[in-house]
């Protein structure tokens, strides 16, 4: 990667994740039972795992898309969902949510950019009304980084105008226009044709080792779960069955679950 | 019919009336709309009430039923309205009812994944509206609300029943003058027809402006 | 001027009589509404092109115009043309003939939503035409507007007042015409207010637990 477009990617600390006996329930239905794990600082982790087994509750819990029905998730040294008071930790209100969201970035599935603005506006709308850039501060910052993902000339273009890849694209653009710590991305492959879903994992591949973000990852793809992660984790029924290197997760897996998944996912 | 047609500053004015109440009636009508369809959204259980509440008892109401009672009932206690605030009034309070569910439903329709992603991006639960639902909302909103101004327009007729000078009102004074009942009747139907065509072009033209804005069309350059 | 609860208990009778033409005129022009209405949609698909305009612009103009001028115009009219209407019978005629107007757009839409796949089996089975429609399009397509149509009933409930442009003896009228006599508006015209509320508050509702049941049975 040039160094001009490396100057685009987030950088510095980038804080650890930990869940405390996390609880997520939908209705009846007990999707996370007291979840415990800790992602280290900088660290690129992957969760595989059936559908239907929590892995995208997590990311949805730290983006605070969903609320955890118990325990504690920290960002760094503070609580997500919890605030201190007079010694005492409370529910956390809208400011703190606010502040906490400002290191966490996601990108989503079906890509969710806005069809009501351009390309650019997609990327600068967030930076100029959230983190308050001037609008030139946040073209500039914009502009590197559709350079960063190959869409350059696409800046003024339509979103609903462009390929699947391309939009999930513009889509990483603008979550990391907001110069995120934590990236979250969720099944960011699943809905493109096969033949763009390279060229988007190679692209986060990159970014993902020129930049110090903390990772955390759901994808099916198997060959981009071991091209990104440092470590990866076998989820069932909401927790973890089995966790290690890539290596030795997809060739020496210790458990049937995973052995099971793993010849269901490669079968097809 | 050449009596009819000798008329033509009445028959303008008539219309001009008809319009100007379509106007006035139809901003007022918007502005309640707006305000009672994004309470029918709130988080809080109250204001939705409040929106609901707004929504069913003018909904429920009949126009007219409302006019008489602006014009007639109100100024034994104390309220008085001239006619064209009464019916100002009256015609927008309902299709402002109506314009409320259309604002409810479409903010609603827009998809939630767009929610979620400004969310992501950390917008304030007033910029995720401003910035990104209710843009998206108005494309949704724009060919039901054509369609209430063309009601608004006709229930505007009403009017003429509480003496303001609207062009049913004017009908009947041409009627009477003249004599002339068929020509006077179908010379105003067809202006309420022309008007009519004209709002709903109105209408398709600001539809087709949304829809390029939000490239559901394809771009003409 | 203090609300007079002895005068509101006088005037009652003879509003719930006005109350009484006001909806059996909204019944009688709702049955021409629904029946006139299913008329155009059919004449609207008749391979006749003059037809199929002709329908097409008649029904759009009836739409697009006030129903209060278009009861002027049977009322006052057609008796230049030796057809003449007692006021109730022009009010039904002509809410009916309206209505008739926005129910055809419903039909339309409920056929259009038959799929495709129906008229295919239909052809298949070699079905006559009119087979076709009176035994597998409109039954289906029937039923999914039955709530829409309701809320036409509603509607049309609404816009009964206008009625009393051709003096009839509705609701409103009535209580207009009792106002006159003793100078009282308040009593009278609240009393019309809270019972138009209330019936079409209770009519939507109906309304809406009809739409629910027949969601269920899709």
């Amino acid at each position: 990667m040039p160094p001009t477009e490396k100057k685009a990617l987030p950088a510095g600390q980038a804080p650890g994740l930990k869940f405390e006996k996390v609880v997520k329930r939908f209705g009846a239905n007990a999707v996370l039972r007291e979840l415990d794990f800790a992602v280290a600082p900088g660290e690129r982790v992957t969760l595989i795992g059936p559908s239907g087994s929590g892995k995208t509750t997590i990311l949805r819990l730290l983006m605070t898309l969903e609320r955890p029905d118990g325990g504690l998730i920290w960002i760094g040294d503070d609580t997500l969902w919890h605030r201190e008071r007079g010694g005492k930790r409370v529910p956390a209100n809208q400011k703190h949510l606010h502040e906490m969201r400002k290191q966490v970035g996601m990108v989503f599935q079906q890509f969710n950019l806005f069809p009501n603005m351009s390309v650019l506006r997609n990327l600068t709308e967030a930076p100029v009304r959230v983190l308050g850039l001037s609008r030139d501060e946040a073209v500039e910052r914009a502009t590197s980084l559709l350079d960063l993902v190959g869409l350059a000339d696409k800046a003024d273009a339509h979103p609903t105008r462009l390929s699947g890849g391309q939009q999930q694209r513009v889509a990483i653009a603008r979550a990391l226009a907001m110069q995120p710590k934590v990236l979250l991305l969720d099944e960011v492959t699943s809905a493109l044709d096969p033949e763009l879903v390279v060229g988007v994992q190679d692209l986060l591949r990159d970014i993902a080792r020129e930049s110090d973000l903390t990772l955390l990852c759901v994808t099916h793809e198997m060959r981009f779960a071991r091209d990104i992660s440092d470590r990866v984790l076998m989820f069932d029924q909401g927790q973890i069955v089995e966790q290690g290197p890539p290596d030795q997760i997809f060739n020496e897996p210790t458990e049937q679950r995973t052995r099971d998944f793993l010849q269901a996912v490669l079968a097809t | 019919m050449s009596d009819v047609l000798d008329a033509y500053p009445q028959l303008l004015r008539g219309a001009w009336t008809t319009v100007q109440l379509t106007v006035y009636g139809s901003v007022l009508a918007l502005v309640l709309a707006l305000v009672f369809g994004l309470a029918g959204t709130a988080r809080s259980a109250w204001v939705r009430a409040v929106g609901r509440v707004y929504v069913e008892f003018f909904r429920g109401m009949a126009t007219l039923v409302l006019m008489y009672w602006f014009f007639y009932a109100l100024p034994l206690v104390g309220f008085r309205f001239t006619p064209m605030a009464a019916a100002v009034l009256s015609l927008g309070l309902n299709i402002g009812a109506y314009g409320a569910e259309v604002v409810r439903g479409a903010v609603r329709a827009v998809p939630k994944a767009q929610y979620e992603a400004t969310v992501a991006l950390n917008f304030t639960p007033v910029q995720r509206m401003r910035r990104v639902i209710l843009p998206q909302a108005v494309a949704l909103m724009l060919p039901p609300f054509g369609n209430l101004v063309i009601e608004l327009m006709k229930g505007s007729a009403v009017v003429s029943l509480i003496t303001i000078g609207d062009l049913t009102f004017r009908a009947k004074q041409i009627q009477n003058a003249t004599g002339e009942t068929l020509w006077t009747y179908v010379a105003i139907l067809l202006i309420y027809f022309v008007i009519a065509q004209a709002l709903q072009s109105l209408v398709r033209l600001a539809e087709r402006r949304v829809d390029r804005m939000l490239g559901r069309r394809a771009e003409a350059t | 001027m203090e609300w007079d609860w002895h005068y509101t208990g006088d005037i009652l009778p003879d509003l719930l009589d006005g109350l009484r033409v006001t909806v059996t005129a909204t019944l009688l022009g709702y049955v021409i509404a629904v029946l006139l209405g299913l008329v155009w949609t059919l004449l609207r698909r008749t391979p006749s092109a003059v037809v199929n305009q002709t329908v097409r612009w008649v029904t759009e103009f009836v739409r697009s115009t006030p129903l209060l001028v278009q009861l002027f115009f049977l009322y006052y009219v057609l008796p230049t043309w030796g057809i003449t209407l007692g006021p109730l019978t022009a009010g039904v005629i002509g809410l009916g003939l309206h209505y008739s107007t926005y129910t055809a757009e419903v039909y339309r839409g409920g056929i259009d939503d038959v799929p495709r796949g129906q008229w295919e089996a239909a052809v298949a089975l070699n079905l006559p035409r009119s087979r076709t429609w009176l035994d597998v399009i409109l039954p289906q397509a029937i039923r999914r507007v039955v709530p829409t149509l309701g809320n036409y009933l509603i509607a049309m409930f609404k816009d009964s007042p206008l009625l009393l442009g051709i003096n009839v003896a509705e609701l409103l009228n009535t209580a207009y015409t009792t106002g006159t006599h003793t100078l009282r508006f308040l009593e009278p015209i609240t009393l019309v207010g809270v019972l138009f509320v209330l019936v079409s508050v209770v009519s939507s509702v109906l309304v809406r637990r009809l739409e629910r049941r027949s969601h269920a049975t899709d």
